[in-house]
């Protein structure tokens, strides 16, 4: 149950390759991103034009989100979570245009994402504290290491899960409450739906990128 | 016959039980933001931030259960026994 026509999904046909949509449509995003990027770099001036403005704010909000939540040192990881929400941002917008298909209504480019910043996590953890990170995992009494131990891999284990599984279902759902609302009534009647799907992108992606900045800076801060 | 009129029934019901608990969670943390903003305006910004987060935190229980729910109803792994047992 996914909408009624894809184009790339078409064109696919026509070329006779068996790549899923999802992936079709990730580079689709990828493209629009790298055209935007380039367009707005091309000639960075001091008074900035049309392009060069809507991108400069973009990225000056993002900034400000990932000061105010990691503070001063979390700007070596601006570039990975400016990625991140940029690409989600525009991957579940997509999907409100007739033909489209969003990347992340499929669980295979969510777990991508989600293990990404599940291992950076843990790389950074490392990178910052060495061999003492072991300590984030061990609680403040010694005497009950073991058992915190346990309780804390499972819950490192399951952000991952959460984090794609929450992005999946999200647009997921989304996908498929607007494909029975237009079998049910396609005249006007999905417009509210998809009004709410504009909110439920930006929320989303704000979620992700919001998450993925507390696990990194939980690896940044000293153990306890 | 009768297995997958329990599997629509077992979805339809799970997901209406995981809407209610989710639903009583959300309400009460935007009780407590919105409790939080008439006090002291001034920090609606990251009363704001942190709500989302719990917000999202308690979302995806009803998330949890809409996948499962999905599972079952278009991904069901014990249909082919079930198709067997039949015959």
């Amino acid at each position: 149950m996914t909408h009624p026509f894809l184009f790339l999904q078409w064109i696919e046909q026509q070329l006779h390759t068996h790549v899923g949509q999802h992936v079709t449509y990730t580079w689709l995003v990828m493209f629009i991103l790298f055209a935007v990027a380039f367009v707005a770099s091309r000639g960075i001036k001091m008074v900035p034009n049309s392009w060069q403005n809507l991108m400069e704010s973009v990225v000056s909000g993002i900034e400000n989100l990932l000061v105010e939540t990691m503070g001063p040192k979390g700007r070596t990881y601006f570039p990975m979570i400016a990625t991140f929400s940029l690409f989600i941002l525009v991957s579940n917008l997509i999907g409100l245009i007739p033909g489209m298909y969003p990347p992340t209504a499929n669980l295979n480019t969510n777990v991508a994402l989600a293990l990404t910043v599940f291992v950076m996590t843990h790389i950074i953890g490392i990178k910052e504290h060495g061999f003492s990170y072991l300590k984030h995992f061990m609680g403040p009494i010694l005497a009950l290491a073991p058992l915190i131990f346990i309780i804390e891999v499972i819950g490192h284990l399951a952000r991952p899960l959460s984090l794609s599984l929450r992005l999946f279902g999200n647009m997921y759902g989304h996908e498929i409450v607007l494909m029975i609302f237009i079998a049910l009534v396609p005249l006007l009647l999905p417009i509210p739906m998809m009004l709410m799907g504009v909110l439920v992108s930006f929320i989303q992606a704000f979620v992700f990128t919001l998450l993925a900045m507390i696990y990194i800076a939980g690896a940044l801060e000293e153990a306890h | 016959m009768t297995f997958f009129a329990w599997c629509v029934m077992a979805a339809g019901i799970g997901m209406g039980i995981g809407s209610v608990g989710t639903g009583i969670g959300q309400g009460l943390a935007i009780k407590s933001a919105v409790e939080g903003v008439a006090r002291n305006p001034s920090a609606s910004g990251k009363i704001l931030t942190t709500m989302m987060i719990g917000l999202a935190m308690i979302e995806s229980l009803a998330i949890y259960v809409f996948v499962v729910c999905m599972i079952i109803l278009f991904a069901n792994p014990f249909i082919e026994q079930v198709m067997t047992l039949a015959g």
